[in-house]
Order: C-alpha cells, then sequence, then structure tokens
C-alpha cells in the first residue's frame, strides 16, 4: 500500500514518518504523474497561500480532483485541510473545493496562541494529542459531513467519503491512530477495488 | 508549520504583499535590508514598529521580525505586537557582546543564526526552537552559508559516530549541553529545523542549499533588490521546492534582470563580518 505526502511545502518527512509507522509505504510527491502510483494521498500542513500557489502552478488542482473522483482517500493537515476545503471563510477563493465544509484560517490566533491538548476522535477509542500552530477550524459543514471532532465547540477534525481533515498537526506527535485511521481508509478502499 | 519553503525580507506592506503572492511560507519585516545596513553603517537597530504593524495587517503568513543580539526588551516589544517568530539576529548591531536573549522566557518561538555545531545547540539549549545559518547577509555571495550548513553537517556525522563516552568529552569542547548532544547522536540531525541564510541570491543558490541538506531558505536582500522582485520571487520559490529539478530551476533562472551585485567576502574586514557577531 503506498500513500503520498504532497511535498510542495511543509511537514512533508515528519507525515512519511508517521505513515510508515502504520505499516504502508510513504513517499513524497513533486510531479502530478507520481500521483498514479498511489493508493493515498496525505496533503500536509504548511503555509495553504504557498501550498495552494504552487498546486496550481503544477497542475495538481485538476491530478487531484481526478484522484479523489476515483474514490482514493485524501488526508488534510491544517493547511491541508483549507486546499481541500470548498468555501475560505473571509472570501478568499478555494484550492481544490473538494470538501463540503468552510474553514476559517487562523481562527485559534497567531503563533503565539499555539498549544497542545488531548482531543477524543469518533471512531478512535483514547483521546489523541493534538498540537495546534496557527491552526484553521471548520465553520460550517454540510450533509456529507460526518463530524469527528469538537474542540470548544468548533470542529476541528472531519471526514466526508474518502476525505479526512484535521485542523492540527499529528505528523508532530508519538501518537500514529489519526494515520492508522487514514490507513485503514486506504486499505479498505483498496480491498473494495480488487 | 516553519518547513520547506522561502522566507522573505520585506520592507513594507507592498513587499509584503508582493511576497506572499509569489508563495513565500513567511515573511521577515524590516526597516532595512542587511545590504542596505552595511551601506549605512552605524547602529542597525530593531524595525520601527509602523512597519512591522503594517506587515502584521496585509499577510495571512507569519510575519517575523529581528532583535538585536542580547536585547530583551526589543524581544518582548516586538512579541507584544504579535509577531510569529522573532530573530535574534546578528544583522543588527549586537547589544550584548556575551550573552543572549533567554528565549524560554517568551512565548513567541525563536529563530538564530549559527555557523557551527555549537552556537546551533547553544541557542537551542537558551530556547530557540529554529536554527539558520549565519552566511554573510547582505553580500550576496553563498560561500559562507555553504561553509556554515557544510560545517554543521560534517559535525553532526562526527557526533552520531562517537561512542558514548565519548559525547561528555565532545560537548565540553562544543561548550554545549551534553543531554543536547545526545539528542544530536540519537536523531543523525538537529533537534529543530535547520533553514539556509546569508547571501542567498538566485534560485540556483537556494537549490544549493536545500541540495546540501537545508530544510528551507532565508532570502534577505536578494528579491527587493532585484530588477523585478515579483518574477525573482516567484523563481526562487519554486526553485526551492523543485531543488533537484535543473530543467525547471533553468526555466525559472530566465531573463530574471541582473542580480544583486555581490561582495567578495575577502575584501571584508573581521569588523564587517556579521556571521562574527554572537557565538
Amino acid at each position: 500500500m503506498r500513500i503520498g505526502v504532497l511535498a510542495l511545502q511543509g511537514a512533508v518527512t515528519e507525515h512519511i514518518v508517521s505513515i510508515e509507522k502504520t505499516g504502508a509505504e510513504g513517499l513524497p510527491i513533486k510531479r502530478v504523474e507520481q500521483l498514479e502510483e498511489l493508493d493515498g494521498l496525505i496533503i500536509p500542513g504548511g503555509e495553504s497561500t504557498a501550498i495552494g500557489k504552487l498546486m496550481r502552478k503544477y497542475g495538481f488542482i485538476e491530478a487531484i480532483r481526478d484522484f479523489s473522483g476515483q474514490g482514493k482517500p485524501i488526508f488534510g493537515t491544517c493547511a491541508g485541510m483549507i486546499v481541500l476545503a470548498k468555501r475560505i471563510a473571509g472570501g478568499e477563493d478555494s484550492h481544490l473545493g473538494l470538501m463540503d465544509i468552510t474553514v476559517a484560517r487562523n481562527a485559534f490566533g497567531r503563533q503565539r496562541e499555539s498549544f497542545e491538548c488531548d482531543l477524543d476522535v469518533k471512531g478512535i477509542s483514547e483521546p489523541v494529542r493534538a498540537v495546534f500552530i496557527r491552526a484553521p477550524l471548520i465553520s460550517e459543514v454540510g450533509p456529507e459531513v460526518d463530524v469527528l471532532t469538537v474542540y470548544n465547540n468548533e470542529i476541528v477534525t472531519a471526514r466526508q467519503d474518502n476525505l479526512l481533515v484535521s485542523s492540527f498537526h499529528p505528523e508532530l506527535t508519538d501518537d500514529y491512530r489519526l494515520h492508522q485511521y487514514f490507513a485503514d481508509m486506504v486499505k479498505a478502499k483498496a480491498a473494495a477495488t480488487q | 508549520m516553519q518547513k520547506g519553503g522561502v522566507i522573505m525580507d520585506v520592507m513594507n506592506a507592498e513587499q509584503a504583499k508582493i511576497a506572499e503572492a509569489a508563495g513565500a511560507v513567511a515573511v521577515m519585516a524590516l526597516e532595512r535590508v542587511p545590504s542596505d545596513i552595511r551601506a549605512a553603517g552605524g547602529v542597525a537597530r530593531m524595525a520601527d514598529p509602523t512597519i512591522v504593524e503594517e506587515v502584521l495587517k496585509v499577510v495571512s503568513i507569519p510575519v517575523m521580525a529581528k532583535a538585536r543580539i542580547g536585547h530583551y526588551v526589543e524581544a518582548k516589544v516586538l512579541e507584544s505586537l504579535g509577531v510569529d517568530y522573532l530573530d535574534e539576529s546578528e544583522v543588527l548591531t549586537p547589544a550584548d557582546e556575551v550573552f543572549h536573549i533567554d528565549k524560554r522566557e517568551f512565548t513567541v518561538p525563536f529563530v538564530c543564526g549559527a555557523k557551527d555545531l555549537g552556537e546551533a545547540l547553544r541557542r537551542i539549549n537558551e530556547g530557540a526552537s529554529m536554527i539558520r545559518t549565519k552566511g554573510e547577509p547582505g553580500t550576496g555571495n553563498i560561500v559562507e552559508a555553504v561553509r556554515h550548513m557544510r560545517y554543521i553537517n560534517s559535525q553532526i556525522r562526527k557526533v552520531t559516530g562517537l561512542s558514548k563516552d565519548e559525547l561528555y568529552h565532545e560537548a565540553k569542547t562544543l561548550g554545549v549541553p551534553y543531554e543536547l548532544l545526545l539528542e544530536v547522536h540519537e536523531l543523525g540531525k538537529l533537534p529543530v529545523v535547520n533553514f539556509a541564510a546569508g547571501g542567498v541570491a538566485t534560485p540556483a543558490d537556494a537549490a544549493l542549499m536545500m541540495h546540501l541538506g537545508a530544510d528551507g531558505v532565508f532570502v534577505g536582500s536578494g528579491i527587493f533588490k532585484s530588477d523585478n522582485p515579483e518574477k525573482f520571487a516567484r523563481a526562487i520559490v519554486e526553485a526551492t521546492t523543485h531543488f533537484t529539478d535543473y530543467r525547471l530551476i533553468a526555466e525559472v533562472s530566465k531573463n530574471l534582470g541582473t542580480p544583486m551585485k555581490g561582495i567578495d567576502i575577502a575584501t571584508l574586514t573581521p569588523a564587517e563580518r556579521m556571521s562574527e557577531r554572537g557565538r
């Protein structure tokens, strides 16, 4: 099972280390052709303006929409969640526009307001360690979206079919259960296709 | 999350917007870029808070600002403005020739310059959460940044190969805590990200630093001292992401206009070398 990490900018190696802990093979993805060999894709945290700009430049917008159209799972963390959203609060243009959510950028404040906490995630038995850095949140969800975590009345983890998103950075901790959750999504999809 | 990408020096809101649109992952708000600081001489201090506030208002990416080495109050002032990262920087005239800021007293993260493993680990011990090579800022000459990146990496390789008992002696020689050195020994890298800075003037320079193992690149005077800052900024961003795609680097390097003229480091007196500041 091969899971790629979009390697245009951001926490790429951390995600590769985390996903390999689940037994999957992790690969950095810099070119659209590489998507063909993947069963799942992670879009990492970083700066959504920089990642979005480079995705447009290299044709990743259409290619990842196709990838998602085949039902292949995609996991967006922090900036990756912003990139997947259909709507960005404040009128900024969306990037991939795949998931029926509205996100608010830097919703928890600036760098100095960054924090860590333990969160309950639906489908995972014990609380998950979460690192929030200038994190976005989900302000609205469509009817197809399953909310997995609510923190202080804000939605910070959600799933819609093959798409999984988190406001926080699961790749910065030694807690690999959210990556395992995603790897299980990928495995289920790969098994259903064969 | 600061990992990968290009951090650009800007002197006003308009430049900050250009940098963000070009794909910068953060901007460094300054009153003068290093090459102007060199030209102007005199004492270089933190930027006027007006400039910092102006930049904070117009961009959604993180904003960094520089405080003088050892200048606790400049750092506190900048933190109070809401900057996302502080750079305790040798580009400004040091306020303290012996002590650096106790960075653990701040909630905002710090980036600090280093030219060898000892400096890097001392800054990390003081609380820095990001390291960059010092290079030689404002020269447009990559030679010092290359020297510092190579030296730090070769020192890390050496530490990785030492036995545990040899680490005690190495910690003493480097002037760093044993626990931090042990962490480097086990990780085979610094415990924080290490960016390249100081002399990056072209897309190929940025790609060279990535090739040498940098986690990302700071570009100071290079961008807004070039003929076409927008194009130049985009080119450096692309070359940093695709640092092994030489055809792409060739493409983005076309017709960029004249880069910074640059300075031969050998013509600088020791007093003119910013990298000698802070140890």
